[in-house]
């Protein structure tokens, strides 16, 4: 059992806050990703779980011990660095038995399970060659077998696969997708790429400046943000978002278009819509067309309602030019509302 | 064709250099040890290895290097580990030790002369503290092991910081990442050190052990200055043939000695401690 737990963990570096009270609970053998742009304080908080470095305040439990005061060798993690961290010094074979040394294990099992890592990982034939000798798709590797050999309770990744070229991360992000799957560690993993975070987490925490934002299923947060934040980092293109201003029977007008909405103090709230859940309809939000940019199975159309940018992905079979006037109406359950001041969701009642 | 030219062009100054003021010299030299009259000979390097005091100075040379770069790598080693760990005051720290580099090593074996000799400091802080009577004479013919290590002590001193500057600046260059995955993988402090540390060391610790083993061979104030000539070194066996003797081939017989014996542990320093290519970082 290695679920983790972080309570109330805060970091500060002087008079920068890092990490803001972060409270999160990772399920045994949850894929949990931590989702955010530079500067969130991800790598921050995965650092603290790693013990590389020390929380301002808080506590951090692995299973059902509390490891904040112990050092990296003691919490039974394993960790993949984003410069993978593979040592230049010794044959593949030496980094991947670098964990069971230290654990003093008698060579025949040190054997065996760098045999087997180096197997699952494709990179048996390459045991005996030096990191320089290997190309950065085969060091990545050898940084993850190195992990997966301690066959830790828990794995860490920070940004494993940013430093691939595009063609070899989508071949690994399956591949670590299909290894992590069958070992039975729980993992943490930090990105700041969206597709990746949702091709491979059971749950992603959204981040942003130091806080954690969201922590739900990808799909959760891709339909139900939780704050605009959410809505407008996720999902390429992002989330498009209009004024909505308080009609009558607790209708919202937006764009000179009425919606049911949800029950608010405030005159004007957050109107928000994914530009895939756009089709064009008479009755739907007047748009003029910007830009129309052909992607192959469908569209994407910038326009301007009402003076704020607007994306939609349609039909590419639609014929559309620059300066065209079009009605887009949004499919009525996938409309999302925000409110203005706290960003958070307002929930339809 | 201007293209091919231009290296060659640009390496003759230096060329030119080193021609004038080392190889021109050295020839000079060599030809000195091996000639008399013109004509080739060993006859100096007979009179030299024949003389009682050549091979105490051989061993005595030897003994001391052998004492002092040992000490003074794992010292530094200790000292350079310290360094990079602090944050501040790390530069202060840095400046201090190395205080003694800008000493000139004759200043420096006066230094410790003055702690050493019958008034010196030693003997006056032990009669002060009541642990003897009467001084002692410290730096005597009779008392050559004090000498010995007063040497040594004088030579750790001196030079042990050009040592530590090394390994400071090849310690600064291994990315702390190894260290922090040494450290998840199950790494304490000392298995850091001895598996990543001093392995990734192996090109700064080549450069420090032949810089400091090639001037240990080339002892001399220090020497001179602690214990004249009762312990005869090669580099004073120099001096005396060749100023006092006045006999300039033997003094270059001497000269050639120790050439041999610098490049040989050059290259057993150069073999043992190469990184091979396939791992360098």
């Amino acid at each position: 059992m290695a679920e983790i737990s972080i309570r109330n963990v805060a970091k500060r570096f002087g008079d920068f806050t890092a990490l803001d009270s972060i409270d999160l609970t990772v399920a045994d053998r949850e894929f949990m990703v931590l989702l955010g742009a530079s500067g969130c304080g991800k790598t921050t908080l995965l650092r603290i779980i790693a013990g590389l470095e020390t929380p301002s305040e808080g506590e951090v439990w692995i299973g059902s011990r509390r490891v904040d005061h112990l050092p990296p060798r003691q919490r039974g993690i394993a960790m993949v660095f984003q410069n993978y961290a593979v040592f230049p010094h010794l044959t593949v074979f030496e980094n991947i038995a670098f964990g069971l040394r230290m654990q003093k294990l008698p060579e025949a099992e040190i054997k065996r399970r760098v045999g087997r890592t180096a197997e699952l990982m494709h990179i048996g034939q390459l045991l005996k060659r030096y990191s320089g000798q290997l190309s950065g798709g085969q060091r990545q590797r050898v940084a993850v077998a190195r992990a997966m050999a301690m066959e830790p309770d828990v794995i860490l990744m920070d940004e494993p696969l940013s430093n691939l070229d595009a063609l070899l991360r989508l071949e690994m992000r399956a591949e670590l997708k299909g290894v992590l799957a069958e070992s039975k560690t729980t993992t943490i993993y930090v990105t700041h790429d969206q597709v990746e975070a949702m091709s491979l987490a059971d749950r992603i925490a959204v981040m942003d400046k130091g806080r954690i934002v969201q922590a739900e299923r990808p799909i959760e947060v891709y339909r139900n943000p939780a704050a605009r934040f959410v809505g407008s980092f996720i999902g390429n293109p992002p989330m498009n978002f209009l004024p909505a201003r308080k009609a009558d029977n607790g209708a919202w007008r937006v764009a000179g278009v009425t919606f049911e909405g949800p029950a608010s103090e405030r005159d004007e709230i957050a109107f928000a819509i994914r530009p895939e859940d756009l089709a064009p309809a008479d009755d739907g939000l007047p748009a003029e067309v910007r830009v129309v940019e052909p992607l192959g199975p469908h569209m994407l159309v910038t326009c301007d309602v009402e003076g704020q940018l607007f994306r939609a992905v349609l039909d590419s079979d639609i014929d559309l030019s620059r300066g065209d006037l079009l009605r887009l109406a949004p499919a009525p359950e996938r409309i999302r509302w925000f409110d203005p001041e706290t960003e958070q969701s307002l929930r339809m009642h | 064709m201007e293209q091919r030219v231009l290296p060659y062009l640009l390496l003759l100054p230096a060329t030119l250099f080193l021609c004038v003021f080392f190889i021109y010299p050295f020839l000079l030299v060599a030809w000195q040890a091996f000639s008399e009259g013109g004509s080739f000979t060993l006859e100096h390097f007979q009179t030299m290895a024949g003389h009682w005091k050549f091979s105490t100075a051989f061993w005595n040379t030897m003994l001391l290097a052998l004492a002092v770069v040992p000490v003074q790598i794992a010292l530094a080693l200790l000292m350079a580990t310290l360094v990079t760990r602090m944050g501040s005051g790390r530069d202060l720290i840095l400046y201090i030790w190395t205080i003694p580099l800008g000493i000139s090593d004759l200043a420096a074996g006066i230094i410790w002369l003055a702690i050493f000799e019958q008034t010196g400091f030693l003997n006056s802080m032990l009669a002060g503290l009541g642990i003897i009577e009467q001084p002692i004479t410290w730096l005597s013919y009779q008392n050559k092991s004090t000498i010995f290590l007063a040497v040594v002590l004088a030579e750790i001193w001196r030079a042990t910081a050009i040592v530590l500057v090394i390994l400071v600046a090849g310690m600064g260059l291994i990315p702390k990442e190894y260290y922090e995955a040494a450290e998840v993988f199950g790494a304490g402090p000392w298995k850091r050190f001895v598996r990543i540390t001093l392995p990734m060391l192996r090109p700064s610790l080549q450069t420090a052990l032949i810089l400091r083993t090639i001037l240990a061979f080339e002892v001399f104030a220090v020497v001179m200055a602690l214990g004249g000539t009762n312990l005869p070194v090669l580099m004073g066996e120099t001096y005396v043939w060749q100023f006092d003797l006045q006999d300039r081939n033997v003094a270059a017989a001497y000269a050639l000695v120790i050439l041999g014996i610098s490049i040989a542990f050059t290259l057993v320093f150069l073999r043992t401690l190469r990184v091979p290519r396939e791992a360098q970082p």
